[in-house]
C-alpha cells in the first residue's frame, strides 16, 4: 500500500504541466478574483440628500467617503432631481438623510432612504449591502450615547462582515470549487487512466483488494488539496487581510471531511467511466459547474427559484461554503455547524458505499 | 493444469467471442493458442486470470474454479495483458518494485526468477517505461509478471509488434522459464512461432480449428502441398496456378508460392508438367511438409466453406 | 538508371538532443515499386518515415518526395502521398460510405469523384454491399482492406503502409498483397513496414535498418546471397544481431 502510494506520488511529481496548474490555479483564481472584487466596488459616486443637517449626518456621510468604496460627487436637495443624476453618471447611488436624524438616533427612529442605480443590478446591490454595512458600524459606534442598544435595520449577515467585503466571501467559494476539482476530477482521471492503458487489468489480477487500490489512488490527492486549501487560507490571510475567527483547527478538520467527500465522488465517477475523457467530461458538468453555480458561491441560493434551491441542497460545497464562512467570519464552533458536518459525512457514506458497490472485481 | 471445458462468451453488444471452447493445459507444459486478432484468444485469457466469467462452461486453474476461487487464482497466476500495461512515466526499476510490491513481495527476494531477463534491461533501470523499444517493453512486462513467482504464466500477444530478433529473444526466455516448471500459456498472431511452444490450438472466429503438438497438426494436413518457385513475376504465376482444376489453392509463401492439391494423387512432376505446357519456365516445383500457416489457412478454408 | 524517382533521400540525419536517430540515410524509390523498410524495433524507422511524410523535419538532409521538398512544401507533399497504418485507419463509429466521404474531402475530391472512387474501389474489393456498415462491425482484415482504399482513394503517387497487416489471418494477409500488387501494377509507388518477414521477400527491394543507419538496400534475391542466407527472416536477423550485440 505504501508502495502504491509512492507510485501514485511518483506519477503526479512527473507530470509537471498539471502539477503546475493544480498548484497554480488556486493561487491565480483567488488573486484574481479577490482583486476584481475589491476593485471593482472602489471609489463610486455619491451624491447626499441631507435633509437633516445636524452633526450625526455630516458625520455619516464623513464616515460614508472615507470608507473608500464612495466618492462624494456632491449635494442635491429633493428625490425629484434622482433620475437627472443617475443618467448623467454623477451618481451610482443616492444617500437621503431624514429630518432629525441625530434625535432619530436617539430615539431609534433614525431613517435613511437609499437610492440605486440599478443598470447592474450586482452593483447597486453590493453598493446598498456597503452602505448598511457602513450603517451598523456606525450605529455601533454611538455607544457613548444615552440610549441602549441602537438600531437601524441590519441584517445579521452584515452584522458579522461589517463591510461584506467581497473577498471574505469568495474565499470559501474559492476553495470549496477547487478542492472539488483537484480531488474529485484529478482522482477519477487518474483511476479512468489505469483502466484505459490497461494497467487496471494488472492491478484486479493481483490480490490488492479494492479498497487498497482506492486508498492508495485517493491519499497522495488528499495530501494536494489538504497543501491548496492552505495555500488558498494564506493567501487570504495575508495578502486580503481575511481574519480566521474561529478555531483553527476545527476549520482544517471541516476542511479535511470536504477533501473526503469530494474524492468519493471522483471515486464514484471513474467507477462509472471507463475512459478518461468520460471522466473528466462528467466531473466538468456534474460536479464544476453545479458547484459554481449553485453552492450559493456565485448566485445567492436566497435568490434562486425554488427548484433549485432545493437542488442545491444536494451540493456538498454549498453545506461547505456554510462551514467555512461560520468558523472564519462568525468564529462559530462545531455547536452550530454540527448539522452541516453531519450532512457532509452522509454524503461520504452514500458516495463510498455506492463506488463499493459498483467497483467491479472484474471486467465488464 | 488448466481445464477448460465448454466455454462460451457473447458480448453485451451482440458479439460472439468464444463458442463452445474446450482444451487442457498440463503442468510445465508451454501452450500456444495461434490466431489472427479478433479470434478471441484475449477473452479465453481475461477467464483464466478470472477477470471474466463466461457465459457457459467452466475453468478450472490448478484444481481452482475461476468464479468462486478467484482470489487464490490471483495470487497465483502472472498475467502479461495484451495492451501494454506498464506505468509509463515510472522507470524500468520503479514498475518492477511497484508489481512486486502489490504482490507482498521485493525484487529482492525474487530476482532470482527474473534475473536472465533483468539483465538485459538493467542498462536502461532508470529509463522511464514509455521510452524504451517494443522488445524491451516486453521484456519488462515480463519480468513485472514473473515477479511473484507465479505457478501459471498468462502472456496474451507478447510478441506482437515485436522485430523478428526481439521475438526470437523472447520465445528464448520462455523456454527457460518452461524448463523451470511453469505452466505458460502464449497467445499470438505469428503463425511460425507455434513451432516453439510444446502443444498449440489454432483458433479463428472464437473457434478452436485444431488443437495438438505442432508435429501432430502440420502431419494430419489431408492434401498435398508443393512449393513452385519462378524467377518470373510470382504474383502472375499464382494467378495462373489458382485457374488449375487440380489445385484447391495457391498463394506466396515468402519466396516461393505454396500450391495445395485438391486431392493426394498430385505429384510434383505433374505440377511442373502441367506448369511447362503454360509456358512457364524455369520454374522449381518440390513437395514439401506443411508449416502451421499452410495448416491454419486450410483449416480457416475449410471453415469458410462450411460455413457457407 | 532513368526510372523515375519518387522518394529522394540524400544525407538525412535526424537528432533528438544528442541522440541519433537517423544517422546519415541515403536512399531513392522509383515509381511503381514496392519497397520494404525493415528495421528492429527502435532502429529508427518510425522517425524516418514522419520525415518522409513531411510530419518532422530532418536535422539535415537534402529529402524530396514526388519533387517535393520535405522543409518547405510538406502540403503539397501531404497531397500527393496515402498514409494507412495498424494503429490508425478509419473511424470506428463511422458507416464505410461515411470514412470514404471523409477522407475523400480532406483531400478536395468533389462529391463525383468520392463517388466513383468509393464504387470502383470498393467494387474491386467485392463489398460494394458493405457500404453502409459501420466500421466497427467489420472484420479487422476488410477494415485493413478498407483502410488501403482510402489510403489510395485519392490516387496518390505514393502510399505509406506501416505495419499494415500486424494481427491480421494468413489468408487476409495475402489478400492484402494482392491488393499491393494491384496498386503497384497501376503505378502507385508503395513503401511498407512489416514485422512478418515472409512480406519482406514480396517487395521488390528492401532496406533493412539497424541502428539509424540503412545496413543493406537491394532485392531480396541478393540481399540473400549476399548474406548467404536461406530467406529474408536469417538476413533480418543476421543484421540487427550483429548490431545489438557489437
Amino acid at each position: 500500500m505504501i508502495a502504491f502510494i509512492k507510485k501514485e506520488v511518483q506519477h503526479i511529481l512527473r507530470d509537471y504541466r498539471t502539477m503546475i496548474i493544480l498548484f497554480g490555479m488556486p493561487l491565480i483564481q483567488v488573486l484574481i478574483f479577490g482583486f476584481a472584487i475589491t476593485n471593482e466596488i472602489k471609489n463610486a459616486n455619491l451624491v447626499v440628500i441631507d435633509h437633516a443637517k445636524d452633526y450625526q449626518s455630516v458625520r455619516l456621510i464623513q464616515k460614508m467617503t472615507s470608507s473608500g468604496y464612495f466618492k462624494l460627487s456632491g449635494y442635491a436637495s429633493t428625490v425629484d432631481e434622482s433620475e437627472q443624476l443617475f443618467k448623467s453618471g454623477k451618481a451610482k447611488q443616492i444617500l437621503v438623510i431624514e429630518n432629525d436624524f441625530a434625535e432619530g438616533l436617539r430615539q431609534n427612529s433614525a431613517r435613511i432612504q437609499i437610492i440605486s442605480d440599478a443598470t447592474d443590478p450586482n452593483v447597486a446591490e453590493q453598493l446598498k449591502n456597503y452602505t448598511i454595512g457602513i450603517i451598523s458600524s456606525f450605529t455601533a459606534e454611538q455607544r457613548d450615547l444615552p440610549s441602549p442598544a441602537l438600531k437601524v435595520n441590519v441584517s445579521s449577515q452584515m452584522y458579522f462582515n461589517p463591510e461584506l467585503k467581497g473577498v471574505f466571501l469568495f474565499v470559501p467559494g474559492t476553495m470549496a470549487v477547487i478542492l472539488m476539482l483537484v480531488s474529485a476530477m484529478m482522482t477519477s482521471i487518474s483511476i479512468a487512466r489505469e483502466k484505459e492503458t490497461g494497467t487496471m487489468e494488472v492491478l484486479l489480477v493481483s490480490p490488492l483488494k479494492p479498497w487498497q487500490i482506492i486508498v492508495g489512488k485517493v491519499t497522495p490527492y488528499v495530501v494536494l488539496s489538504f497543501i491548496n486549501a492552505l495555500t488558498i487560507l494564506a493567501l487570504g490571510f495575508w495578502v486580503f487581510g481575511l481574519p480566521i475567527q474561529g478555531s483553527f483547527i476545527l476549520l482544517l478538520a471541516e476542511i479535511l471531511l470536504y477533501i473526503i467527500m469530494s474524492l468519493s465522488l471522483g471515486i464514484f465517477i471513474s467507477t462509472i467511466s471507463s475512459t478518461q475523457q468520460i471522466a473528466m467530461m462528467l466531473s466538468m458538468f456534474a460536479l464544476m459547474l453545479p458547484t459554481i453555480l449553485l453552492s450559493g458561491f456565485v448566485f445567492p441560493i436566497e435568490n434562486m427559484p425554488s427548484f433549485l434551491q432545493g437542488l442545491s441542497c444536494i451540493m456538498p460545497s454549498r453545506w461547505f461554503i456554510i462551514i467555512v464562512r461560520d468558523i472564519m467570519l462568525r468564529g462559530n464552533g462545531l455547536t452550530h455547524i454540527w448539522m452541516e458536518t453531519m450532512i457532509l459525512c452522509l454524503m461520504i457514506l452514500f458516495f463510498l458505499g455506492l463506488s463499493i458497490k459498483n467497483f467491479k472485481v472484474r471486467l465488464q | 493444469m488448466i481445464k477448460i471445458s465448454n466455454v462460451s462468451k457473447t458480448y453485451p453488444g451482440g458479439v460472439r467471442a468464444l463458442n463452445n471452447i474446450s482444451l487442457q493445459i498440463e503442468d510445465a507444459e508451454l501452450y500456444g493458442c495461434i490466431g489472427p486478432d479478433g479470434a478471441g484468444k484475449s477473452t479465453l485469457f481475461r477467464m483464466i486470470v478470472s477477470l471474466l466469467i463466461p457465459d457457459a462452461g467452466t475453468i478450472e486453474v490448478n484444481g481452482l474454479d475461476i468464479v468462486s476461487n478467484y482470489k487464490q487464482i490471483r495470487s497465483k497466476v502472472g498475467y502479461m495483458p495484451g495492451r501494454f500495461s506498464l506505468y509509463p512515466d515510472l522507470s524500468v526499476k520503479e514498475n518492477i518494485n511497484f508489481f512486486a510490491s502489490i504482490f507482498n513481495t521485493t525484487f529482492e527476494k525474487n530476482y532470482h526468477i527474473i534475473k536472465d531477463i533483468y539483465d538485459q534491461l538493467s542498462p536502461f533501470s532508470d529509463r522511464p517505461a514509455g521510452k524504451l523499444s517494443g522488445g524491451m517493453k516486453q521484456k519488462l512486462a515480463l519480468c513485472c509478471a514473473l515477479i511473484h513467482n507465479p505457478e501459471v504464466l498468462i502472456l496474451d500477444e507478447p510478441t506482437t509488434g515485436v522485430d523478428a530478433v526481439s521475438r526470437i529473444e523472447f520465445w528464448q526466455i520462455l523456454a527457460g522459464l518452461k524448463a523451470s516448471g511453469m505452466t505458460i500459456v502464449v497467445s499470438t498472431p505469428y503463425m511460425d512461432e507455434a513451432t516453439l511452444c510444446d502443444r498449440v490450438s489454432l483458433i479463428q472466429g472464437g473457434e478452436i480449428l485444431t488443437s495438438g503438438t505442432p508435429v501432430q497438426i502440420t502431419e494430419a494436413f489431408p492434401a498435398a502441398l508443393f512449393s513452385v518457385r519462378t524467377r518470373h513475376s510470382m504474383y502472375s504465376l499464382v494467378e495462373v496456378l489458382r485457374q488449375m482444376p487440380e489445385i484447391s489453392s495457391a498463394f506466396l509463401f515468402g519466396q516461393a508460392i505454396h500450391v495445395v492439391s485438391k486431392d493426394m494423387t498430385l505429384t510434383s512432376e505433374m505440377l511442373q508438367a502441367m506448369l511447362n505446357q503454360s509456358q512457364y519456365e524455369e520454374i522449381g516445383v518440390s513437395k514439401i511438409t506443411p508449416t502451421i500457416e499452410d495448416c491454419f489457412m486450410y483449416l480457416t478454408d475449410q471453415t469458410n466453406i462450411s460455413h457457407g | 538508371m532513368d526510372r523515375e524517382k519518387v522518394i529522394e533521400v540524400k544525407n538525412l540525419v535526424k537528432k533528438f538532443g544528442s541522440f541519433t536517430a537517423n544517422d546519415n540515410l541515403t536512399f531513392d524509390v522509383y515509381k511503381g515499386e514496392i519497397f520494404g523498410f525493415l528495421g528492429a524495433n527502435g532502429a529508427g524507422k518510425t522517425t524516418a518515415m514522419k520525415i518522409l511524410c513531411g510530419l518532422s523535419k530532418p536535422s539535415s538532409g537534402d529529402i524530396r518526395i514526388v519533387g517535393y521538398d520535405v522543409y518547405h512544401e510538406t502540403e503539397r507533399i501531404k497531397n500527393s502521398i496515402g498514409y494507412m497504418s495498424q494503429k490508425f485507419s478509419l473511424y470506428d463509429d463511422l458507416t464505410v460510405w461515411e470514412n470514404f466521404r471523409f477522407f475523400g474531402g480532406i483531400y478536395g475530391l468533389s462529391r463525383k469523384e468520392i463517388e466513383s472512387q468509393t464504387q470502383l474501389l470498393l467494387n474491386r474489393l467485392g463489398i460494394w454491399s458493405y457500404k453502409d456498415r459501420i466500421i466497427s462491425s467489420i472484420p479487422l482484415g476488410w477494415k485493413q482492406k478498407l483502410a488501403f482504399s482510402v489510403a489510395i482513394m485519392h490516387r496518390p503517387a505514393i502510399v505509406f503502409l506501416d505495419e499494415p497487416t500486424g494481427g491480421v489471418d494468413p489468408v487476409t494477409r495475402r489478400q492484402f498483397w494482392d491488393l499491393i500488387y494491384q496498386a503497384a501494377s497501376e503505378g502507385y509507388t508503395v513503401f511498407v513496414t512489416t514485422h512478418y518477414m515472409d512480406e519482406a521477400e514480396y517487395c521488390d527491394r528492401v532496406s533493412i535498418m539497424v541502428d539509424g543507419r540503412i545496413r543493406a538496400l537491394d532485392t531480396p534475391e541478393n540481399l540473400k546471397s549476399t548474406f548467404d542466407c536461406q530467406d529474408m527472416q536469417d538476413v533480418f536477423i543476421k543484421l540487427a544481431r550483429e548490431a545489438k550485440y557489437q
